[in-house]
């Protein structure tokens, strides 16, 4: 650092005295004139700066077909597309973490190149990155994307915002998908999406530190772990488990229940019982003891586990939510060809069994169990009861019984949305 | 007659690409905001403006706690970083000698390192049986339910450090200026240390503590990221309540309008501030710092 001595520092520009005085005294000098003028432009600038909806009228039925096939017609294979993921959610090669084998493999059979992104944190805040750019007519830069069933996706569909997929390149697809991710609520036909991963928002815990078995969500509520408990900051998963708790299926929820819900949760938190209302980071406290127990992701406490955490998971008794991570292609994507050709890749039992195999979320194909088990079978120890462990963890296979215990969201209008806003943000938020 | 008259309007040429930034990334971003925050509407139908000035009402209402609590932050974040910031840049003012610029530098270094990993990173050293806790408790001198993290001692506590070299700067620069032949005229009048520090050093110093004081209570006030690593329930600030708004509820005109008031709040705390100084003119007192 220069020491200055500051010789110049009072210097006042050369200016004409009759301005500099106009500058610092307070009578209503031209320039205040002009600046109260000024003000009335203002005003008809802001009269004129609305923000357009996108909501574009989407053709439906028979016309709707005939421009998802004029569009695909008009596509090409440009040999590589952007893949925008969120983290850690798929498999990696053990000794470089930035290599994914069924990428590589998957260019191996193509030809076709693959920029793989982890960029999407939520789905809201990845919502507010491309929305601005849809809106404005512009490509996002993502060719794929994986946006979670619920308010953002519908939002997406509703505003025109994705590609309707091209049905004739779905053959693994319609082969061995899951009935869970075949013609869903959410996108029926799946006109626009396919499953990437599903998962449970469900307990998880340390049963060294709460020691006894949780089996419900009102185990969440227990005075004796008083500021030991995570729940998610979030519009979907935090309301969705509270119905669950009260014993109301979400999906055909009405305000009532929503207001009940909410009394739930902030008689947990005034009690407090919560820690904190987490967004992601609720894995660490909780391996690390913070935490007791948590609301959490199935997938999220296997991991950990295979990280060396000893925790459990469970389903509650009363239901718990689940949720289906979704592949789609956004408007104006430079590459959809290239991108549908990766989605359609993934559904071979095979490439699902390794992606299971690493990212232990529920996967769309039930018969790559066959290769797990044979995976298995190659391997000795440890590691091949950790991978047995997988086929017959109903996390990742889940049984007829667990998914009658198991709801999708609450399918919201837009008017609704406002009034579940303000029932549950001021719980989490406060 | 000409060359004159180019030569009085070369600053304000020079000053144009200043006016362009200030044009394109701060008045055109401005005005789209206020007019957002009187519009209503939805995202699947779009925003069209109605005047709806009760956005600003309704955001108040709805978010006056989170306001005062960022504004209570943000003013004991400020004060910490002066209590603990004047002294460091005292010392390295007076008596950093060679090393002032080693001393700065190591000041600035964990800036080298990202504000959120920075953060995060409090997380391990107070864990609840963290490095700093564990050996307290193990020793009896605090009970093993005590924790800092997820408090409003953990958010503030975060919000200082993030901040602090913000203040120091200003603080060493306004030190730095000063005179030694005035402190030498000081104690040749007979003050003490004491009253050359009361009389001379913190008044010539005012100027740093105000300019740290813009840039550390204006920032801290608005941050979100402190209370979301750190914080626990009843601890969220607006900066959290306006990225909600934004983000999760798509509500971009009460976004907007809290963005507005939040703004109203900073300029009326800065300016009450600089008044109790004793001066109206606050831009002097930026530009002199």
């Amino acid at each position: 650092m220069e020491h200055n001595n500051g010789d110049d520092r009072h210097d006042l520009p050369d200016l004409p005295v009759d301005l500099l005085r106009g500058l610092t005294s307070q009578r209503l000098s031209r320039r205040t004139v002009l600046k109260i003028g000024g003000l009335g432009g203002v005003a008809a600038l802001l009269a004129a700066c609305g923000v357009s909806g996108g909501a574009a009228a989407t053709p439906t039925g028979s016309a709707g077909a005939d421009a998802t096939k004029q569009y695909w017609a008009g596509q090409q294979n440009t040999g590589h597309f952007v893949f925008a993921n969120w983290p850690l959610y798929i498999d990696v090669s053990p000794n470089n973490k930035s290599d994914h084998p069924t990428i590589d493999q998957f260019t191996k059979q193509t030809g076709i190149k693959v920029t793989y992104d982890e960029v999407i944190q939520d789905d809201d805040s990845f919502f507010g990155v491309i929305q601005p750019e849809l809106a404005a007519g512009q490509p996002t830069g993502y060719d794929l994307m994986v946006i979670t069933n619920g308010i953002y996706l519908s939002k997406l569909m509703q505003l025109g915002y994705l590609v309707a997929l091209d049905q004739s390149r779905m053959t693994n697809f319609d082969k061995y998908a899951s009935p869970l991710v075949k013609n869903p609520s959410y996108d029926r036909g799946n006109t626009y999406t396919m499953a990437w991963q599903s998962g449970m928002t469900g307990i998880g815990y340390n049963p060294k530190l709460t020691g006894r078995k949780l089996t419900s969500w009102q185990d969440l509520q227990d005075q004796a772990f008083a500021g030991k408990v995570g729940m998610f900051a979030d519009i979907e998963d935090l309301p969705n488990s509270a119905l669950c708790a009260i014993g109301v299926n979400p999906e055909t929820s009405t305000e009532a229940d929503w207001k009940n819900a909410a009394a739930w949760l902030t008689k947990q938190r005034d009690a407090g019982i919560v820690r904190q209302y987490y967004q992601q980071n609720y894995i660490d406290p909780l391996s690390q003891g913070e935490l007791w127990a948590s609301m959490a992701w199935s997938g999220d406490i296997f991991q950990a586990n295979a990280s060396g955490a000893s925790l459990e998971f469970v389903i509650p008794k009363e239901g718990a939510p689940i949720w289906t991570d979704n592949m789609c292609i956004p408007k104006y994507a430079a590459n959809p060809v290239a991108a549908m050709t990766w989605m359609d890749f993934v559904y071979q039992p095979r490439i699902a069994a390794t992606l299971a195999e690493s990212i232990n979320y529920v996967t769309p194909v039930p018969s790559s169990a066959k290769f797990i088990a044979a995976d298995a079978a190659k391997q000795s120890g440890a590691d091949r009861k950790a991978t047995e462990s997988l086929v017959n963890s109903p996390l990742i296979f889940p049984a007829p019984s667990d998914y009658s215990k198991l709801h999708r969201y609450r399918v919201l209008t837009e008017d609704e949305l406002t009034t579940w806003d303000s029932i549950f943000e001021p719980i989490y938020q406060s | 007659m000409n060359a004159r008259l180019g030569a009085r309007l070369a600053p304000y040429w020079l000053a144009l690409p200043g006016w362009l930034w200030l044009l394109v990334f701060f008045v055109i971003p401005i005005v789209v905001m206020l007019s957002l925050s009187t519009q209503t509407g939805d995202i699947l139908t779009g925003f069209s403006q109605t005047w709806h000035w009760q956005n600003y009402v309704n955001g108040w209402n709805e978010f006056s706690t989170e306001f005062l609590r960022s504004l209570l932050y943000g003013l004991i974040a400020t004060v910490l970083c002066i209590g603990i910031g004047f002294p460091v840049a005292y010392w390295i003012a007076f008596y950093g000698g060679n090393h002032k610029s080693s001393l700065l530098f190591l000041l600035l270094l964990p800036f080298f390192v990202s504000f959120v990993i920075r953060t995060q990173s409090w997380n391990f050293i107070l864990a609840d049986d963290g490095m700093v806790l564990s050996p307290l408790k193990n020793a009896g001198l605090v009970s093993p339910e005590f924790h800092i993290l997820s408090t409003p001692v953990a958010v503030i506590g975060g919000l200082t450090y993030n901040f602090l070299p913000f203040m120091v700067l200003p603080i060493y620069v306004a030190l730095e200026r000063i005179e030694p032949a005035l402190l030498e005229a000081s104690s040749d009048l007979y003050a003490s240390r004491a009253a050359s520090l009361r009389r001379v050093v913190l008044p010539l110093s005012m100027p740093g503590v105000f300019a740290g004081v813009l840039l550390t209570f204006v920032p801290a006030s608005s941050d979100f990221v402190n209370a979301t690593i750190l914080g626990g329930t009843n601890t969220t600030m607006i900066g959290n309540v306006i990225q909600t708004e934004y983000f999760t509820n798509l509500d971009y005109p009460v976004a907007a309008a809290l963005s507005f008031i939040l703004m109203g709040g900073l300029l009326i705390g800065v300016f009450a501030y600089a008044r109790t100084l004793g001066t109206g003119d606050i831009l002097d007192m930026a530009a002199a710092s």
